[in-house]
């Protein structure tokens, strides 16, 4: 196996280029601009980014996503826990964390993690509007953005499309005022692509967020090859099925050949299948262990695997 | 919602079994010794249903709707709510149970038992169950003390206890006054059962007996 050295093909624009061989050291240089030097070669190992399309901004490609973990209400002793996993993730580079409304509480444990750990400059704020009233759009971001306690989202997302059509003019409207940085829209578990394909056509997204995982591979067909052909940063949600996935592949030894992509462990190995594809900005496992989520960000390290690799980590999960 | 099939329970769970399980550690402690006053309350109910006494009816369900709004206010309202917006729905269906109770319950005295018949021991066998043996399952499984779910404060005792009384009482009651407690056994059953709770059969049989019963009842009568 050797390293690729076409740049056009690690940033993911290049309409024909092949994934065959590992891209992951020039991604790295590719990324590098807002990262120490440090996490960009952790552990002798570059460390991987994209850059969003529609900015050339890079971002790792791990973030951290916040369904269910997060919302652990006044606990403060779970609070403190998320703040710890979320210091083990800044520590270790990362920058999107993701969150919603919909998540409970996840929101306020958030800004109560950025509270404590003196909140990251380096951290990208992204968020959704999960309301059917159109009008009441602003007034949740504005609440939204008050639980956070950040200054501005970086990317605020209509959540599972819901009354996209009232939100999205809402949210470029903002965007033209300099009030968010992104727009986009989610969707989850394979629901509604028809109308994600649609809006991606016709509307001037930043971001989309889909589900997709080792497992998961609807997106391959249509979604993926049309974000790159459009511009549009994809982030992928619930990449380990929401712990089902990695809980049963746990259970068998990692195959000797993951480390020709330098997979130590299950969730490198699954979530480098996910960000290897071209078209993926970044995947947003959610975690409440400090451990598991240093080894999320292990997938932002070293090389991604190719096109041939890829098949056979998708044979092998599916053997299993 | 469109593409509905395509959703399940998890779909709509937004916490974890540990924090579901710690929020009641938490509200336990935040409202201790509550918990000892409504114990006695349940003691109070047995007493009170076990042997006949002019106005046991009222009593027994002006306890009862005292608990119900007590839960719709401390448990849903003030801390399920900080890891589940819906609480709020359900903190507003616990009131309207109370307020049934106290319409039928209390005012029109439609708590009439017949002492020694099949329903009315399998009524008072369920409150006994809801008062002594349901803070003991915690424990039992591993989950603590502190996580006990105490009748009259937290959520499914206090709708066990109440379909109890209602069975007794007959089927008029129960339809009257059992739907919400039936739909809170059923839908709590739901929920720990997609947590993965092993009790989580528990509140799903007790709800099943009532209905069956009431059922067996009806096609007698019928």
């Amino acid at each position: 196996m050797t390293l690729r050295r076409d740049p056009s093909d690690i940033a993911g624009r290049s309409p024909t280029g092949e994934r065959r061989r590992f891209v992951g050291a020039l991604v790295a240089l590719g990324a590098g601009a807002l990262l120490p030097a440090a996490q960009l070669f952790a552990q002798g190992k570059p460390f991987i980014t994209r850059p969003i399309p529609s900015s050339g901004e890079a971002l790792p490609v791990v973030g951290l996503g916040s369904w269910i973990t997060f919302n652990v209400g006044n606990d403060r002793v779970a609070r403190d826990s998320c703040a710890e996993v979320m210091r083990g993730f800044f520590d270790a580079g990362g920058r999107m964390i993701d969150s919603s409304p919909m998540y409970g509480s996840s929101q306020d444990v958030i800004g109560y993690g950025l509270q404590k750990l003196g909140k990251p400059p380096r951290a990208f704020s992204a968020d959704k509007v999960w309301i059917s009233s159109g009008s009441g759009g602003r007034a949740q971001i504005e609440k939204s953005r008050e639980r956070w306690g950040v200054a501005r989202f970086d990317l605020v997302a209509v959540h599972n499309l819901l009354s996209w059509q009232q939100h999205l003019p809402t949210l470029f409207a903002m965007k033209a005022a300099g009030q968010i940085r992104y727009v986009g829209v989610t969707t989850s578990e394979g629901r509604r692509h028809q109308e994600i394909e649609e809006i991606m056509r016709r509307q001037p997204l930043d971001f989309v967020q889909v589900s997709y995982s080792a497992v998961e591979r609807d997106v391959e067909a249509r979604i993926l090859p049309l974000a790159r052909d459009r511009g549009i940063a994809v982030v992928i949600n619930r990449p380990f099925r929401e712990g089902t996935l990695i809980r049963s592949v746990k259970r068998q030894p990692l195959p000797p050949w993951a480390s020709e992509a330098d997979c130590a462990n299950w969730a490198e190995f699954l979530l480098k299948f996910i960000v290897s594809h071209p078209a993926i900005l970044c995947a947003i496992p959610a975690t409440t262990s400090v451990a598991h989520v240093r080894e999320n960000m292990g997938a932002c390290l070293g090389r991604l695997p190719d096109e041939a690799m890829r098949r056979r980590m998708s044979a092998h999960i599916d053997q299993l | 919602m469109s593409e509905w099939w395509t959703y399940s329970l998890s779909d709509f769970l937004l916490f974890s079994r540990r924090t579901y399980y710690r929020l009641f550690e938490l509200y336990n402690v935040d409202i201790w010794p509550l918990q000892s006053v409504a114990l006695a309350l349940g003691c109070v109910i047995l007493a009170l249903f076990w042997r006949p006494r002019a106005g046991q009816g009222r009593f027994i369900a002006a306890i009862l709707a005292l608990c119900w709004i007590w839960v719709a206010w401390a448990f849903h309202w003030r801390h399920f709510v900080t890891i589940n917006w819906a609480a709020t729905y359900v903190a507003y269906a616990f009131g309207c149970e109370a307020l049934l109770l106290i319409v039928f319950g209390v005012v029109r005295d439609d708590l009439a038992f017949a002492p020694g018949s099949v329903r009315h021991r399998i009524g008072f066998a369920l409150v006994i169950f809801a008062v002594f043996v349901e803070p003991l399952i915690a424990p039992l499984v591993g989950r603590g003390l502190l996580q006990a779910e105490v009748f009259g404060v937290a959520p499914d005792p206090t709708a066990v206890a109440t379909l109890g009384i209602l069975l007794a009482a007959g089927r008029h009651a129960l339809w009257r006054m059992g739907i919400i407690p039936l739909m809170s056994c059923m839908l709590s059953g739901a929920v720990t059962w997609t947590l993965g709770s092993p009790d989580a059969p528990v509140i799903l049989v007790a709800a099943l007996v009532v209905l069956a019963v009431a059922a067996t009842k009806t096609a007698r009568k019928a």
